[in-house]
């Protein structure tokens, strides 16, 4: 079947089976390798994306619901190569180790800060509990996404 | 890699229309919702329809909380979070707030529907405990018209509901009433988990007595609600001896299974230690409605 949908602000289409989960379509019919894939069971939140500017495990989701929704990946966060403050504050704060988890906390991250500019740390925790770190980083995660609201328009240059 | 085998998909694009494709695509054709629950099972082939109806896009036509004729209505597609922020339910059937903070995590809680977890009636789902401690009824829409059922008649058992072919939840309707508390109690192992064991519990008091009360249990056998635990409540005064006592009825009754979550003997302690706690928010809740 022929889905389409936009993905970072561009209209991508495919032809593609329709049991194609979106990690699947975003990594291997898109070719944006940002968006990790970990347990494939819904627990780990590696996978997540923003549809419609929320999150959700791309794991979970047919490519074909996906379709004519807005889709947000990790590549979409940087723009005209000014990082986005929360990619910003997980550099100033080292919020990432090995980086397997560092897409999905970063875009809940955004759209955490995209409802509430000014979360409380407990908002936070609340907010990136479906995610697992299995470099167990969660305060650094936690002030890495406190920078970014701290310093909400203070991107850097990639 | 997961993944599902082969099915065609068909997108509903309104009510009618999902009625109409169920009719069509016969047996062999499921909705998928929010998918939460379907699409994992259809990953480890535990479930593989020919045909997936996807009435993600009726999130619109049946995503709502709103109080209509002395109750509040929620459609089928209101999705997790969705019931966790309504302020309508939080201030007069908290019971929904309770257990939404605890079900899932966030994000798969902006997916998941109610509809869903009920038609999934899996027996750790904690909506069904919720809507039978409400008092809930479930509105069943086929083409030739709609039936109302209350929880006993909807919820079979675990992974059982009254819903046939060709038929689907529209709506769930909860009855307001002055007086009226209710709460909700999990115990998981980690955030996010399901329950090792839940209760739910819903109190109508009137000049100082429970006129009406409601148990209900997750995760502890198939018949979620408690009866005996609610007839023994009615008519008294509430107090902590009566609670412990309609907990210890509670506990008596239900038949949970010794699993990786714990012992049976284990659960059992603990779903009456639930059923009191939450028996003493949902009557405290009450008090506070009274005056
Ligand atoms: C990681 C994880 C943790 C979870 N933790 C919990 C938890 O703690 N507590 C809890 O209660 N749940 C939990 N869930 C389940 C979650 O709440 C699901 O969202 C829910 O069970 C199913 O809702 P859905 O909309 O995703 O349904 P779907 O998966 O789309 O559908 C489930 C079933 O219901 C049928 N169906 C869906 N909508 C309708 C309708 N309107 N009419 C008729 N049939 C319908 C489908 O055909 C399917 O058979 C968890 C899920 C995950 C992935
Ligand atoms: S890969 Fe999707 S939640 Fe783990
Ligand atoms: S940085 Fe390694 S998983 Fe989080």
């Amino acid at each position: 079947m022929q889905v389409a949908m936009s993905v970072n602000g561009e209209e991508r289409g495919a032809e593609v089976e329709p049991r194609l989960l979106l990690v699947h379509y975003l990594r291997d019919v898109l070719g944006l390798t940002g968006t990790h894939w970990g347990c494939d069971t819904s627990n780990c939140g590696t996978c997540v994306v923003l549809m419609d500017g929320e999150p959700v495990k791309s794991c979970t989701l047919l490519a074909a619901t996906a379709a004519g929704h807005e889709i947000t990946t990790v590549e979409g966060m940087e723009r005209d190569g000014v990082l986005d403050p929360v990619q910003q504050g997980f550099h100033e704060e080292h919020g990432l180790q090995c980086g397997f988890c560092t897409p999905g906390m970063m875009l809940t991250a955004r759209a955490l800060l995209d409802r509430n500019a000014n979360p409380t740390d407990h908002e936070i925790r609340t907010a990136i509990s479906g995610q697992i770190c299995r470099c167990t980083g969660y305060a650094t995660i936690v002030r890495s996404i406190r920078w970014a609201a701290e310093h909400a328009n203070e991107g850097a240059r990639a | 890699m997961q993944v599902p085998s082969p099915f065609e998909y068909e997108r509903a694009t309104s009510v009618e229309h999902a009625l109409e494709l169920l009719a069509r695509l016969g047996p062999d054709a499921r909705l998928l919702a929010g998918g939460h629950s379907l699409l994992p099972m259809m990953k480890l082939r535990l479930a593989s329809p020919e045909y997936l109806i996807d009435i993600d896009p009726l999130a619109g036509e049946l995503g709502y909380v709103r109080e209509q004729d002395g109750e509040v209505r929620i459609g089928a597609m209101t999705r997790h979070r969705e019931l966790l922020e309504s302020e309508l339910l939080a201030r007069r059937v908290a019971i929904f707030t309770d257990a939404e903070r605890v079900i899932a995590d966030p994000v798969v809680r902006n997916r998941g529907t109610i509809g869903g977890a009920l038609c999934q009636a899996d027996p750790a789902e904690d909506l069904s405990a919720v809507c039978a401690a409400a008092d809930a009824r479930v509105v069943v829409r086929g083409r030739d018209g709609e039936r109302v059922l209350d929880m006993r008649a909807f919820h079979r058992g675990a992974y059982e509901t009254a819903v046939e072919d060709g038929e689907m939840v529209t709506e769930i309707r909860v009855p307001l009433h002055p007086g009226a508390g209710s709460a909700y109690e999990k115990v998981e192992r980690r955030v996010g988990d399901w329950a090792v064991v839940a209760a739910g519990a819903a109190v109508r008091l009137s000049d100082g007595t429970i006129e009406h009360a409601a148990i209900a249990l997750a995760a502890v056998g198939g018949d979620v609600t408690s009866p005996a635990a609610a007839e023994a409540l009615a008519g008294r005064p509430p107090s902590e001896e009566l609670f412990a006592e309609a907990a210890g009825i509670a506990a008596a009754g239900c038949s949970p299974v010794t699993d990786q979550r714990g012992s049976a003997e284990y659960k059992r302690h603990v779903a009456a230690e639930l059923t009191l706690r939450a028996l003493r928010r949902a009557t405290a809740r009450a008090l506070r409605e009274e005056s």
